[in-house]
């Protein structure tokens, strides 16, 4: 005869309505968590999407995402004719805005050299870009559809493809144009800037400038020895696709897991004080049965297993209801969230020792009743 | 109906709380014995120890001084743990109380049954003896009632229903007609002296109802924490 589930039965509109509370503030811990790991994902998801071994940037920098790096577009030339390099390609990043229906639209462009490494690794609809100028493929997030035109800087874009799930670190959907474009939307100068740098006598036209090469390794190679071949000529720095998730993770979004991180830690604790708060005053309202219990001969574990019941059993409900919810909603965060399995079985062991503890403030009531109680009328 | 074995038997007890000048003596050497079959009254004014006197007879508070049998068992040696006390109460003495005191979220064959298995009892056995009570005491059509929906007279022989599920020797009832009207106070002290009767059970009523002091076998007067009537019969 379960004692909690009697009683939980009994008053089961109002159990419901705290689990449903205490499921409010469980979901938020648990979109914490989800923000966090689509955080991180996010942050890896262009430099994973590139599908390249070897990041080559300016040299004592940490780019082109960490730190600024502007290297010479020739550069790749010479990477691609170091040993046990498959092949090489030079990129630009930048992020821009523009106007897309009538809204501001945030895009991290990514300028890279058709036919060579740096492109976006999948088309999910329409097609990759096959001229030379004036073509878009766009994350699906952006909104934008194949078809469609979009103004940057002074030129006019078609989008001829969608991919999916290519964001930056900041969230911002990814934009992938040629190199070429890509370099004239990043250095070119408007046409009145244009004419008073060659007035003064400077070359407004030399823009063969990069922000990184990408290169993938043959077989059988080891991207840390091409990396550390590269990394000889000082004026280069070379780190591997490793490295590069390493320091996205560790420099890029660290603060930002961090602040999570602890918001998530903060949130654990209030809800441990609330279900702690919860068990307690169910405990209360039980003090009348719980001394009868105890007259009658109840043994202190019966007593301390319908406290410890009911404090698991709100806090797996409130879980429950919770985890369902965020599943529901999770699609109308602006950034993503990401709900793992294991994060979830994690979840659900923390939430069980914390109700375990939590009601040890409502045993601890229990054990205390005087059973005498039960005679007093 | 006396026996020569005393069921519960007190000899010079005593009980004060707090010491030096907030110390209050509740009882003041209390001796009485009561046999199997026999219904006794424990009567006094507020603050005389009655409620005292049964938090000790029901092994939930421990004299201060004097010695204690219950069933021919000596209490309070020193040998006695709190775990042994439960276990003494779970098995020899049943309680009624003036509220009745059911679990608000058993129906009234779970409340008897309750008892039953912490006893130890199987489901089947604890069921079959809820049953047989509840039918015993005429309550067993109200089976799968939740207690707020039972009448004040049905909760209380639930409540006895309770309070005999585990055979006990000693009933140790707590204003027990106090919530009834006279006709129903009649009836469940009627069910009570039939029940000590069939099974030799000693039972100690606290009550200031006048209306029971007949069905009573004995009554025992407390005053100041002292018996100034030690069983006279009504």
């Amino acid at each position: 005869m379960s004692l909690a589930w009697r009683d939980i039965r009994h008053n089961f509109g109002r159990f419901l309505l705290t689990c449903v509370g205490l499921s409010l503030l469980l979901g938020v811990v648990l979109s914490m968590i989800g923000i966090y790991r689509g955080l991180v994902e996010d942050a890896l998801a262009l430099v994973r999407g590139l599908g390249v071994d070897v990041w080559v940037v300016e040299a004592d920098t940490r780019g082109p995402f960490a730190e600024s790096s502007r290297i010479p577009g020739d550069s790749r030339e010479a990477v691609a004719r170091i040993r046990g390099v498959a092949a090489a390609g030079a990129i630009t990043l930048q992020t821009v805005e523009t106007l897309h229906g009538g809204r501001q639209l945030r895009l991290q462009l990514v300028g890279y050299q058709l036919g060579r490494p740096g492109g976006p690794a999948s088309i999910a609809v329409g097609r990759g870009i096959a001229r030379a100028h004036f073509e878009l493929v766009a994350d699906a997030s952006s909104g934008l559809q194949p078809g469609e035109l979009l103004r940057l800087g002074r030129d006019v874009y078609r989008v001829v493809g969608l991919t999916r799930g290519q964001v930056a670190s900041g969230g911002d959907p990814v934009a992938f144009l040629t190199l070429r474009d890509a370099q004239a939307l990043q250095f070119e100068l408007a046409p009145p800037s244009a004419r008073r740098e060659r007035a003064r006598g400077a070359d407004p036209a030399a823009s063969d400038t990069v922000n990184a090469v990408v290169a993938r390794v043959s077989a059988h190679v080891a991207p840390t020895a091409v990396a550390a071949d590269i990394r000889r000529w000082k004026h280069l720095q070379a780190m591997t696709q490793a490295d590069q998730e390493l320091l996205l993770t560790r420099s890029v979004v660290d603060r930002a897991r961090k602040q999570i991180g602890l918001f998530t830690v903060i949130l654990m604790m209030v809800s441990a004080v609330i279900i702690a708060l919860i068990i307690y005053t169910m405990t209360m309202d039980k003090v009348r049965e719980i001394a009868t219990l105890k007259l009658i001969g109840a043994p202190d574990r019966t007593i301390v297993g319908l406290i410890v019941q009911q404090a698991l059993a709100l806090g797996l409900i409130g879980l429950g209801l919770g985890t369902a919810l965020i599943f529901l909603v999770k699609d109308w965060f602006p950034r993503r969230v990401i709900l793992s399995v294991e994060d979830a079985i994690a979840l659900t062991a923390v939430v069980l020792v914390v109700c375990v503890l939590a009601s040890g403030l409502g045993v601890r009531l229990a054990l205390r009743i005087d059973p005498a109680t039960a005679l007093g009328s | 109906m006396r026996h020569a074995d005393p069921l519960i038997e007190l000899d010079s007890i005593t009980k004060h709380f707090g010491e030096g000048e907030a110390r209050v003596d509740a009882l003041r050497g209390v001796s009485l014995t009561i046999a199997p079959g026999e219904v006794v009254g424990l009567l006094g004014p507020s603050g005389s120890g009655k409620t005292t006197l049964l938090n000790i007879i029901g092994c939930i508070l421990e004299p201060s001084s004097g010695r204690m049998r219950l069933d021919g068992e000596l209490l309070f040696d020193g040998r006695w743990q709190r775990a042994d006390l439960r276990r003494l109460r779970l098995d020899k003495i049943g309680f009624i109380f003036q509220a009745h005191n059911l679990m608000p979220f058993l129906d009234a064959h779970d409340n008897v049954a309750l008892v039953l298995h912490l006893a130890g009892q199987s489901g089947a056995e604890a069921a079959a003896r809820a049953d047989e009570l509840l039918d015993y005491l005429q309550v067993g059509h109200r089976r799968r009632a939740m207690p707020a929906s039972l009448s004040g007279g049905e909760a209380q022989r639930v409540a006895i229903a309770r309070a005999l599920a585990n055979r006990p020797r000693i009933i140790l009832a707590d204003e027990p007609t106090a919530a009834l009207d006279s006709e129903r106070a009649g009836i469940v002290m009627d069910l009570l002296r039939r029940l000590a009767r069939e099974q030799e059970a000693a039972i100690v009523v606290v009550t200031h109802d006048e209306k029971i002091f007949p069905r009573l076998d004995r009554m025992f007067m407390l005053r100041d924490g002292r018996l100034v009537d030690g069983g006279a019969r009504p």
